[in-house]
């Protein structure tokens, strides 16, 4: 066990090689459960596509195992405002998630403009600022500002939740 | 005589106020982005799609033409003023344009990259404007069985040439033809990978599914490894060139331009190889050879005016045979298919207005950049300063607000999320992210070719061969797939000075 343990250490990437691997199998399963009678019409059926595409997927899968498993490494992508040198910083990435799905748990219900002012303000102080009350005001600012433009201008209609009957 | 006739009509078209307002929305919005960090023009104009539903698509595409080349000249801005290019193409940029600003010299590096844009997104949309019909021509007589090659050799050349890994290009690919696959089945009605959840019959959103992956999941990696020392931004004045720039530049631009149209409008395009000839080319060919790697101009202009040139014949074939070849096209495509617009040669015809207007806001969007953004270059530096826990909260604001206003369900925020994560697990584990939005894009396109050519030929797979140019393109396509097997049997032979074996597949079997 703590052999297989340290051995999959630092292979995290095995993980994409099982999700591949897991798609492949329920795209097969998916389109296997198809029924079709055979039709002159439609040689090929709605089967073939996704037969082809979970093989691409598992075959996929199974090279990645091995080229991981040989010291194949995916190269992690750069850019202007990332800094590979440190790792992935848990901290930041999961309130910033905890904000976007609070957004989606309350938009219908509370409207967009108190759920998209959670989710901005809550996304600027999971990244690290510390002026509440500005980042606060901007939210509200944001939130309301396309809550009507989006309404006026595009005639979408967002949800107002609970303040309807005020905006 | 045509061509240029129904041109005067697109610039007729794209002239009037509200059209020319747009192109300008477009130009600045596009640099805009192009300069901001973590944003690029395949993002913005999918974060735009939903908004500009309400719009008419002339003025949409116009904005999109002014965003596509913005986001070329933004990106180039970012590479000369800090050492960090934001996409592949500008990469070659920054290694003589950072050095060049290094030493003083960034209004002359940002000068010669606009002014060489301008000539080759110009250059590049003329030649698009006369090649594409040509090319349009040439396609109506293709049937279902050379459009299924032709396909598959985009699907496949993307996958393969570009990118690090052709491992990886194919994982992605494949998520992207599973994501395609979700929803009804055109033909028999059957719900394919819906899992029984009614939301899903429809199929993923394809706003859904690019904002998702170019937004959500760019601005969560970029959270988790957000540099927390702010980069070194080069201050810069207004962008000019003195006579001895002018005189080691022009020549430059034109053998850039050359390098980059035909390279970006073969279905493998993209601007990577074209501005890294580019380079290489002026390297050899410069009078100045001891300034290379200190900041010389040349090989700031030779590879801007190639990635600009790319840029142009990406769209031949976009808007020739509706084949996508970098991120931008891509999203584009299906904006067309969101306005009920049939991509493919058929669009000349049927939707010929448009099209010449979208050529004719190129030429104008080019020529509005020169204008609007030579003096405006300090602002846009002053841009690389916006504090970053604004620039991603924006983001993921404006993906949300983007997704949701789709179809209003809170579901698309769910399928949002979950695609981000995927999103930002590629960009940890180095999948390149251009073959999984292909393969949603031209996965069901695909799809529908290959049954209708099964269909001509009553279910004979022989049908599949039944036109010439098909057959070619299966050639291509072996050639490229076979290529590294080749190029590994060519090397493992030399040495040993043993004769070459034959590059047909037997051989390849002994490579492992």
């Amino acid at each position: 066990m703590s052999s297989l343990a340290t051995g999959l250490k630092g292979r995290a990437e095995l993980g994409v090689s099982l999700l591949l691997g897991v798609v492949g199998i329920l795209v097969f399963l998916d389109a296997n459960g198809l029924v079709t009678p055979y039709s002159q019409s439609d040689p090929v059926g709605p089967k073939t596509v996704p037969f082809i595409v979970s093989g691409l997927l598992i075959v996929c899968a199974v090279l990645l195992a091995i080229n991981v498993l040989r010291g194949g490494k995916g190269e992690a992508e750069g850019g202007e405002d990332v800094d590979l040198a440190h790792p992935a910083d848990w901290k930041t990435v999961l309130p910033l998630a905890g904000a976007f799905i609070l957004n989606v748990l309350l938009i219908d219900w509370a409207g967009w403009v108190i759920s998209g002012t959670i989710l901005f303000w809550g996304s600027v102080l999971a990244l690290g600022s510390r002026r509440y009350i500005r980042d606060g005001l901007i939210s509200i600012a944001l939130s309301l500002l396309t809550f009507y433009g989006f309404y006026l201008g595009l005639g979408i209609a967002l949800p107002a939740g609970l303040l309807e009957g005020i905006l | 005589m045509d061509v240029w006739s129904s041109l005067m009509d697109g610039f007729a078209t794209a002239l009037t106020p509200m059209n020319l307002l747009f192109a300008v929305i477009g130009v600045l919005l596009g640099t805009a982005v192009g300069v901001l960090p973590g944003l690029g023009p395949a993002m913005t104009v999918a974060l735009l799609l939903p908004v500009t539903a309400a719009l008419e698509p002339t003025s949409a595409f116009i904005m999109f033409a002014g965003i596509y080349y913005g986001g070329m000249f933004g990106g180039s801005t970012t590479s000369i003023l800090l050492n960090t290019p934001g996409e592949s193409s500008s990469v070659v940029t920054a290694i003589e344009g950072n050095k060049m600003a290094k030493a003083g010299r960034a209004a002359q590096a940002l000068a010669t990259a606009a002014i060489g844009s301008f000539i080759a997104g110009t250059i590049g949309t003329a030649l698009l404007a006369v090649f594409a019909p040509i090319v349009v021509q040439f396609a109506v007589s293709l049937g279902a069985p050379s459009y299924f090659a032709i396909m598959i050799l985009a699907l496949l050349a993307v996958t393969a040439v570009l990118g690090s890994s052709r491992l990886r290009g194919f994982a992605s690919l494949a998520l992207g033809l599973a994501i395609g696959l979700v929803g009804i089945d055109s033909v028999t009605g059957q719900r394919r990978l819906t899992f029984g959840q009614p939301l899903l019959v429809d199929g993923l959103d394809i706003v859904v599914v690019a904002v998702a992956i170019f937004a959500v999941g760019e601005a969560l990696w970029v959270a988790a490894h957000l540099r927390r020392t702010p980069l070194h931004v080069i201050p810069v004045g207004r962008p000019w060139m003195g006579k001895k720039d002018w005189s080691r530049s022009w020549k430059p631009w034109l053998r850039g331009t050359a390098f980059g149209f035909p390279f970006g409008a073969l279905p493998a395009g993209g601007a990577e190889i074209p501005t890294f000839l580019s380079y290489v080319t002026e390297k050899r060919l410069t009078k100045h050879p001891e300034e290379f790697g200190k900041g010389a101009i040349e090989g700031v202009a030779g590879p801007e005016a190639a990635n600009n040139a790319a840029a142009a014949g990406t769209l031949t074939p976009m808007l020739a045979l509706g084949l996508p070849t970098n991120a931008t096209a891509a999203v584009m495509l299906a904006a067309f298919t969101s306005y009920g617009i049939q991509p493919g040669p058929q669009l000349f015809s049927s939707q010929g207005p448009l099209v010449w207007a979208l050529i004719a806001s190129l030429f104008i969007g080019n020529f509005l950049l020169l204008l609007i953004n030579l003096p405006l270059a300090p602002v846009w530096a002053k841009l690389l300063q916006l504090p970053r826990p604004y620039l991603y909260a924006g983001i993921l604001f404006f993906a949300t607000l983007g997704a949701y206003s789709v179809n209003l369900q809170a579901f698309d925020l769910v399928i949002l999320l979950v695609l981000g994560a995927l999103g930002f697990m590629m960009r940890r584990f180095g999948l390149p992210v251009l073959p999984l939005i292909l393969g949603v894009i031209l996965g069901p396109r695909i799809e529908g070719q290959l049954r209708k050519t099964l269909q001509l030929s009553a279910g004979d797979p022989a049908g599949l061969f039944s036109e010439p140019i098909a057959i070619v393109v299966y050639i291509i396509v072996a050639l490229i797939l076979a290529w590294p097997l080749i190029f590994k049997l060519i090397r493992r032979n030399r040495p040993a000075k043993k004769p070459l074996l034959p590059a047909n597949s037997g051989a390849a079997d002994y490579s492992d």
